[in-house]
């Protein structure tokens, strides 16, 4: 395996709605920034793989715009896939791995606002059986909370106090859209807002994007002085049927998790990206992290969603506090799909 | 650096207008099973899947490959969903290919798809987004024009497209999966089909099919042990360049031309022409033939309608062109790249049945997507690298 490592990271703000920027204003950027920092043009990349949904923009070929933020001219070795861009990083890790490319450019997008978010996901369900019945995102991750709270698994106490820490550590974040000095007593005193998930359960919508550069060997040791070295970054998926598996714990984040080698040593950050605070206790547990792990020094997902970009976004976040020299190993994780169907788990080290 | 990879087992559904006796995970169940048969091997001899279709507003469903994941035995491994306009097909098995070639997987299946039956792509084409150019044209109306500026470059004879969709008519009634099967096609009946896009008319046109493609990648350990013969990935290529810009030759884009010259550099291949057999080339409009001959460096700039013209593209011509029948006679949108890459690799494992090109051992693999913009190749051959 070769040696490759994220040299770059930047995003957007997070923001409820992008008022007046279409998602390649939103990208461009976010784009530039990254190669201007990095002293690149889009000359010097070998490969961009990217991640978006159409049915964020409600409009098929939407992700081709993105083409215009990153400036495909010259014509680039390029893909795409309709998954957040975290699994686009994982491409542009096998491409560097099978040796056609030594730096790739990253980049995700979602612009939710321009339409109903959890009515949107429903159609992610099984069309003949599932979706017509039109259960939003927020109802079905509800049907998993309840789950957990009556076999044990976890308390509504424990959700509010992961909500609570992510929105205060968000306060350092200028990127992050909810954030606060949020106590876990007045999260409990809100009313539900879909039985038993109260408001500060769930991520917030958010319009953004976010890119990352992945450098091989030397080229990334010429590039940052620190780079956050990718040493393991696995992926697996569940069947989506929610009756064929345990949905109060993520088998495929364990599954993941042990293949990256998450537990071969300490983890210093874990940056998740789960969108409701229940999912984020499942997928810590998953992940095996202990209590000298900081989660989420972000705010994670629940501080800033912008879908499609946020799993990207964790990968970054880790490697930028590595990047920094304020962690030696980190955890970023990823997910999509209703109940944590599918996950995405990142290694990384100094 | 790459590891040898090789397809090691193929499988096809039968292409029609609407396979209404299937849902969509069977669609793509019906392609997976013939590919695991092929190969000799089970679901659980994969170690991922990798899925692409062609926009999720055709049948609605958003991010579909998640809950069709158990339905091709994707249960608990890595599954990835690529998408990347009309090329997708092709881009998908690049990407499955590219899997084995990093020596991330032994195994890896690949199924691509389109119920267009279940869809309606006109429609889900002609969104207009805020604040962008709306075409509504759909993409015969968008491809026609680019069509008249080939003709007006190269002086070519009008009645090419209609010798290309003949041609291609004929060669699908040798393809028993091929959706069109017109037993009585001629020239005349092509020419005297109605004018739907000037200068396109209906029989040069690519029907709406339901169907699906998968096909299996192996390492090189792995590939000897399967039951029936290889083909080698000797290289594959991919390029993009944006939609719309000032000066863009939309005609004979800058991307194909990188993407011909860069694969060929990869694969050795010093002159194509004389050095590939067979080619299955994405031709959903029956110009795009003579178009691509040119665009893939087979003929000089504006002489590709002499191949076509010449016969060279016929079953038993110097390049043979779309022996299955190509895009013009099925086209499941997703799958259709896809059906291209795994044409070719029947080509030269000897497997295409009536419509083989005897003796072939290298064949191109092509597809292409958005407004001429995306391009997806590959070479493969019977024989190691």
């Amino acid at each position: 395996m070769r040696d490759v490592a994220v040299v770059g990271f930047t995003q957007s703000e997070s923001v409820r709605r992008e008022r007046d920027r279409n998602e390649v204003e939103i990208l461009i950027p976010v784009i530039h920034e990254l190669k201007t920092r990095a002293g690149i043009t889009s000359e010097d990349l070998d490969f961009v793989c990217s991640g978006s949904s159409d049915y964020l923009a409600g409009a098929a070929f939407a992700f081709v715009s993105g083409l215009d933020a990153v400036g495909a001219w010259p014509p680039l070795c390029e893909s795409h896939v309709e998954m957040d861009g975290a699994w686009a990083l994982y491409e542009a890790w096998v491409k560097i791995q099978m040796g056609y490319a030594d730096l790739a450019l990253v980049y995700g997008f979602g612009k939710p606002s321009m339409g109903d978010l959890p009515l949107t996901m429903a159609l992610q369900l099984d069309p003949y059986t599932t979706m017509p019945l039109w259960p939003d995102a927020v109802s079905i991750a509800a049907l998993q909370a309840r789950l957990c709270l009556e076999g044990g698994v976890l308390s509504e106490r424990d959700m509010a106090e992961a909500a609570a820490r992510d929105r205060r550590n968000a306060l350092d974040n200028p990127n992050a859209q909810v954030a606060g000095d949020f106590r876990a007593e007045q999260i409990l005193s809100e009313p539900y807002l879909v039985s038993p998930l109260r408001k500060h359960d769930c991520a917030p919508i958010s319009d953004g994007a976010s890119a990352v550069l992945l450098a091989a060997g030397d080229r990334a040791k010429e590039m940052c002085e620190r780079p956050a070295w990718i040493r393991g970054i696995e992926h697996i998926c569940e069947p989506q049927e929610l009756g064929v598996r345990d949905l109060t714990r993520s088998r495929s984040t364990e599954i993941a998790a042990e293949k990256a080698g998450v537990g071969a040593g300490k983890v210093d950050v874990a940056e998740l990206s789960a969108p409701f605070s229940h999912q984020e206790i499942l997928v810590e547990r998953a992940l095996g992290l202990g209590s000298d792990t900081e989660v989420n020094p972000s705010g994670g997902a629940l501080a800033g969603n912008p879908i499609m970009a946020v799993g990207l976004s964790r990968i970054g976040e880790a490697a930028d506090r590595i990047t920094k020299g304020s962690a030696n190993r980190a955890v970023a994780h990823a997910t999509s799909g209703p109940c944590l169907q599918q996950n995405l788990v990142c290694v990384l080290e100094g | 650096m790459a590891e040898l990879t090789g397809v090691v087992g193929i499988g096809q559904t039968k292409y029609a207008a609407k396979r209404a006796e299937l849902s969509m995970p069977g669609l793509l169940r019906e392609a997976a099973l013939r590919a695991l048969e092929d190969a000799g091997l089970t679901w659980n001899d994969i170690d991922a899947v990798v899925i692409g279709k062609a926009p999720d507003m055709f049948e609605g469903v958003m991010m579909p490959e998640l809950f069709l994941n158990d339905a091709v035995g994707g249960a608990y491994k890595p599954m990835l969903r690529v998408h990347t306009a009309g090329s997708v097909g092709g881009s998908t098995a690049v990407v499955a290919a590219s899997l084995v070639q990093s020596g991330v997987h032994d195994r890896v299946l690949t199924v691509a798809y389109e119920k267009q039956s279940e869809s309606n792509a006109t429609w889900a084409l002609s969104i207009s987004m805020p604040f962008s150019v709306a075409t509504i044209a759909g993409a015969g109306g968008y491809f026609a024009p680019l069509v008249r500026g080939y003709i007006r470059r190269s002086g070519a004879p009008d009645d090419t497209g209609i010798r290309v969709a003949v041609k291609d008519r004929e060669h699908a009634l040798k393809n028993p999966l091929a959706h069109l099967q017109l037993e009585d096609i001629s020239f005349e009946m092509v020419a005297n089909s109605p004018m739907l896009w000037d200068p396109i008319r209906y029989l040069e046109t690519c029907p709406s099919s339901d169907g699906a493609c998968a096909m299996i990648f192996a390492n090189e350990e792995l590939a000897r042990q399967a039951p029936n013969p290889v083909a080698w990935v000797h290289a594959t290529e991919m390029r993009s360049e944006p939609t719309m810009f000032s000066g863009r030759d939309q005609v004979m884009p800058q991307a194909t031309l990188d993407n011909a010259a860069s694969l060929y550099k990869k694969a050795g291949i010093q002159n194509p022409r004389e050095e590939i057999d067979c080619a299955e080339i994405y031709v959903p409009f029956s110009w795009f033939e003579p178009m691509w001959m040119e665009g893939m460096l087979f003929a000089p700039t504006n002489e590709g309608w002499k191949m076509t013209y010449e016969g060279a593209t016929k079953l038993g011509g110097e390049l043979p062109v779309n022996c299955s029948g190509g895009v013009l006679s099925s086209n499941p949108i997703g799958a259709s790249g896809m059906i291209r890459f795994a044409e070719s690799a029947l080509q030269v494992r000897g497997m295409a049945g009536e419509h083989q090109v005897d003796g072939a051992k290298k064949a191109l693999g092509h597809a292409y997507g958005g407004g001429s913009q995306y391009f997806s190749t590959w070479i493969v051959s019977s024989e190691k690298p």
